[in-house]
């Protein structure tokens, strides 16, 4: 039986943690990436250190994919439970490479012991890479490109263990195109050499150098999955760039340092997840009423409470959105893509710091731990100044003008004095109590005249198709490229897809984009539909299907095709 | 322009402000102290920021020309470091009541000690909650009776200046609102240390707490003698533990540990306070390009 796939390939390794699979990822992408190819990685594991059973996808394409497909072209078990662990995902054209199981192999199977092999080489860990070098061999890759990345990987460890790395890799190699042989194995690929100058990035880096396009340059948090990887990106690159990261001893402490920085004129980021949020909102009301501009990234994840730390889910939209009490003003935006989640972050530091609050930024498990080939010209730095005005004696941080905001001062900066506080106050940040003339007036200035510019400058949702379709397939965040796919797939022109990346408020403009739509169709990762419910409430409309997905996996771009072909 | 250079800075507020506090609170004294410790020391207001949280005492900073950060009960200390880290220029003194410091916020009492900022803390300590009307305080006495502790109060109260030696807080003193003149000394020294300095300032409350009046804090207080090594930290500990009378003046003091803004590489390549840089987008961008 001859297998000649093209085009686009699915790549799944799958073994207990602990057992090199994110090291194999890590070496297959980057070599696949230097060979010209479109990669896109997504890893989904266990909320445990050692053991248990996880997989990561890669998959190589000669156009760009940054989805996931559930089913696998290539299967690559490290381990004898990876089988069961995947069973769903195996088809009957799928390639299995590795110890076999026949329970489960149904096609084409490539027996071999990564182990055995590798102990040839001198020692069973080099077993990962045997299998890297197995499939760059059976994919028929470039091996050159191959040995001379690892000479560079293991530079620092010394000319041994390059060799026995390239040894191990070269036996591998040597296996898999025997398989390519033996069993008429094409996988055709073109590929494309401005990628190998891509960048190639998660999408918390992504997230990390959209801060740094914004001007952030400080980041407190306390870690919890999946927001941490900000923070370590701060970590790593904070002295270098300027950046202030601070690993707080919880979240209530992190929010407020990062206001008091605020205050004192740094522009301030949070990281964390639902539940690490859950106690900062006491402080997004402080934000709000003291006006001290602040922005929250939250990596989103199901709950309620620890839910599944380590899977995904874009269940805490309604928790930004009334978080705090009170009523006062803020933006949400969410990224679709790595080059969204980089312009945006950007932006939502620089609205936070002209429009005085806070504003967040949410993501989700799926897409910061995701890695993406991206071009780089889509990623360009800017300088972007602070919003801050040298104070004279006369200065009130709270001066009442015409559009409501008042010019920002900070401690130190000029002869002014800085007066900020969570009571109802007066220009002087004074308390007050004047709740028919003051009070009404600091209302109107942080609510109903902030609501009215943020609107002029709120994000349009972009329309993928013709803006006239019948049918608009609607999603937020990091759905967005896996139901641009499966929209593809249905290769029917009566359906759009409209990506909204600012999910509050909307902009004048939205409500009329749905005039001519006769079908709304919303996909979200969660079991309500919180942001159709948002749309139905702001902008008037009703949706007619909600396509929803709260068992902790993200959507798979087949399932997608398949729900919204039966929804039209 | 001579002439000018010789006037202190003004640390009094518009006549107009009117004050909260009930008359002859041990709060006033506080006030007077800070303003006439930060005027001799010849600080200009712009350079000071006060922050506090929630409580009476936590509205001190409305009555004193200087910038401040009045935000949640208990959050006084982050913010207080967070404006630190940001601006190492500024004079960050927070003050605050025991229920906001103690209760509320003792979490961050802790790691505020721990991660050593160059702040004072000035804790109104009048063992009771003023502005709610009368609860029991984290130092509230044991058996006291309050509204909501009707059978009197079943925990022990906190010691703060145990608790501050035990982390090795570089500054830790307690002083007490009848004897202003200690209180200026103390805070003259607190200000000037580096690293954190912790001030438990006894103060009676005139409305609330029947208890722990001037009288009695007269009664239960001493000055300690200023002949022990002040940088002994056992010797320290020996007289914080002191509880039926309880020692006044500073009890630690010493420079052994570096402050936060030393430590976090803030500081390092460039002395400006955090508002003053200009973001380098050549490095951000060579940093960018090389993630391959």
């Amino acid at each position: 039986m001859t297998h000649h796939i093209k085009e686009d390939f699915s790549i799944v390794i799958a073994g207990r943690a602990g057992q090199g699979i994110q090291s194999v990822a890590y070496l297959l992408t980057h070599v696949l990436k230097l060979q010209g190819y479109h990669v896109f990685a997504n890893s989904e594991y266990m909320s445990r250190v050692r053991g248990g059973m996880n997989s990561t996808t890669i998959r190589v394409s000669s156009t760009k994919h940054d989805a996931l497909r559930s089913s696998i072209d290539l299967f690559v078990p490290l381990d004898a439970g990876a089988y069961m662990h995947c069973k769903n995902r195996l088809t009957k054209n799928t390639l299995y490479l590795g110890l076999p199981n026949d329970r489960f192999c149904q096609g084409c199977v490539m027996e071999v012991d990564f182990a055995k092999i590798a102990q040839l080489v001198g020692n069973r860990l080099f077993e990962n890479i045997v299998a890297v070098g197995a499939i760059l061999g059976l994919m028929e890759t470039d091996e050159i490109i191959a040995k001379e990345y690892l000479r560079k990987f293991f530079v620092k460890k010394g000319s041994d263990i390059i060799k026995k790395n390239q040894d191990a890799l070269a036996k591998g190699y040597k296996m898999g195109t025997h398989f390519a042989f033996s069993q008429d194995i094409s996988i055709s690929l073109t590929s494309d050499d401005s990628i190998k100058e891509h960048l190639f990035l998660s999408g918390i880096d992504a997230i990390g150098f959209g801060a740094l396009a914004g001007g952030c340059d400080f980041c407190a948090a306390y870690p919890m999955s999946p927001s941490t990887g900000l923070l370590t990106f701060f970590a790593q690159h904070g002295h270098e760039c300027g950046v202030i990261a601070e690993q707080a001893t919880d979240e209530i402490e992190a929010v407020n340092m990062a206001l008091g920085a605020s205050y004192a004129g740094a522009r301030s980021i949070v990281t964390t997840a639902g539940g690490g949020f859950d106690l900062m909102c006491e402080s997004v009301s402080l934000a709000g009423m003291t006006e001290t501009p602040i922005t929250f990234h939250v990596g989103q994840r199901p709950g309620p409470a620890t839910g599944l730390p380590t899977r995904t889910a874009q269940e805490d939209l309604n928790l930004v959105l009334y978080a705090g009490h009170g009523e006062f003003m803020r933006v949400i935006f969410a990224p679709g893509s790595p080059c969204d989640a980089y312009n945006i972050t950007a932006h939502a530091l620089k609205i936070a710091d002209e429009y005085q609050i806070p504003t967040f930024v949410l993501s989700d498990q799926y897409f910061v731990d995701a890695l993406y080939t991206v071009d780089k010209n889509d990623f360009i730095m800017k300088d972007d100044a602070k919003k801050i005005i040298e104070t004279d004696r006369q200065y009130k941080r709270y001066a009442l003008t015409e559009n409501g905001i008042s010019p920002r001062g900070v401690p130190g900066f000029g002869d002014g004095l800085v007066c900020v506080i969570g009571d109802e106050h007066d220009e002087e940040g004074r308390i007050t109590e004047d709740m028919h003339g003051l009070r009404t007036k600091m209302m109107e200035k942080r609510l109903f005249k902030r609501r009215e510019l943020l609107e002029t400058v709120a994000l349009l949702p972009e329309i993928i198709g013709k803006k006239s379709a019948k049918t608009i397939v609607i999603c937020w965040g990091s759905t967005h490229l896996a139901v641009c796919e499966a929209v593809e797939n249905l290769a029917n022109p009566d359906v759009s897809v409209m990506l909204f990346t600012q999910l509050f408020p909307f902009h004048k403009k939205v409500r009329k984009m749905f005039v001519k739509a006769q079908q709304i169709i919303v996909v979200e990762n969660n079991a309500v539909g919180q942001f159709a419910d948002l749309l139905e409430k702001e902008c008037d409309i009703t949706v007619d299907t909600r396509i929803l997905k709260w068992n902790g996996e993200p959507f798979f771009v087949e399932e997608l095709t398949e729900r919204i072909m039966k929804a039209l | 322009m001579i002439a000018s250079a010789q006037i202190k800075p003004d640390f009094n507020v518009a006549p107009s402000i009117e004050n909260q506090w009930c008359p002859g609170c041990g709060n006033f004294p506080i006030l007077q102290t800070i303003k006439n410790v930060l005027q001799k020391k010849d600080i200009a207001p712009q350079n000071v920021t006060l922050v506090s949280g929630v409580g009476q005492a936590a509205k001190l900073p409305q009555y004193i020309k200087c910038n401040f950060f009045n935000g949640l009960h208990g959050r006084a200390l982050p913010v207080a470091a967070g404006i630190k880290i940001a601006n190492a220029d500024q004079t960050v003194i927070v003050s605050s009541g025991d229920g906001d410091i103690y209760g509320e916020g003792s979490n961050h009492l802790i790691h505020a000690i721990r991660r050593n900022p160059n702040i004072t803390v000035i804790v109104h300590n009048n063992m009771i909650y003023g502005l709610t009307k009368g609860q029991a305080s984290p130092t509230t006495s044991k058996k006291t009776i309050a509204p909501i502790q009707p059978y009197g109060v079943v925990s022990d109260p906190i010691n703060p200046v145990a608790l501050a030696i035990s982390l090795d807080a570089p500054f830790v003193a307690r002083a007490y609102a009848g004897n202003p003149s200690q209180m200026e000394s103390i805070l003259a020294q607190a200000i000037t240390h580096k690293g954190f300095s912790l001030i438990d300032v006894f103060q009676p409350c005139v409305v609330f707490n029947n208890i722990n009046t001037y009288q009695w804090f007269h009664d239960h207080t001493y000055t300690i003698d200023d002949d022990f090594d002040v940088a002994d930290r056992v010797e320290a500990f020996r007289h914080a533990i002191q509880e039926d009378r309880f020692p006044l003046g500073v009890l630690y003091k010493h420079d052994r540990r570096s402050t936060y803004e030393e430590v976090a590489g803030t500081y390092v390549k460039d002395k400006k306070p955090l508002y003053l840089r200009k973001t380098s987008c050549a490095i951000r961008t060579a940093l960018m390009l090389a993630q391959k």
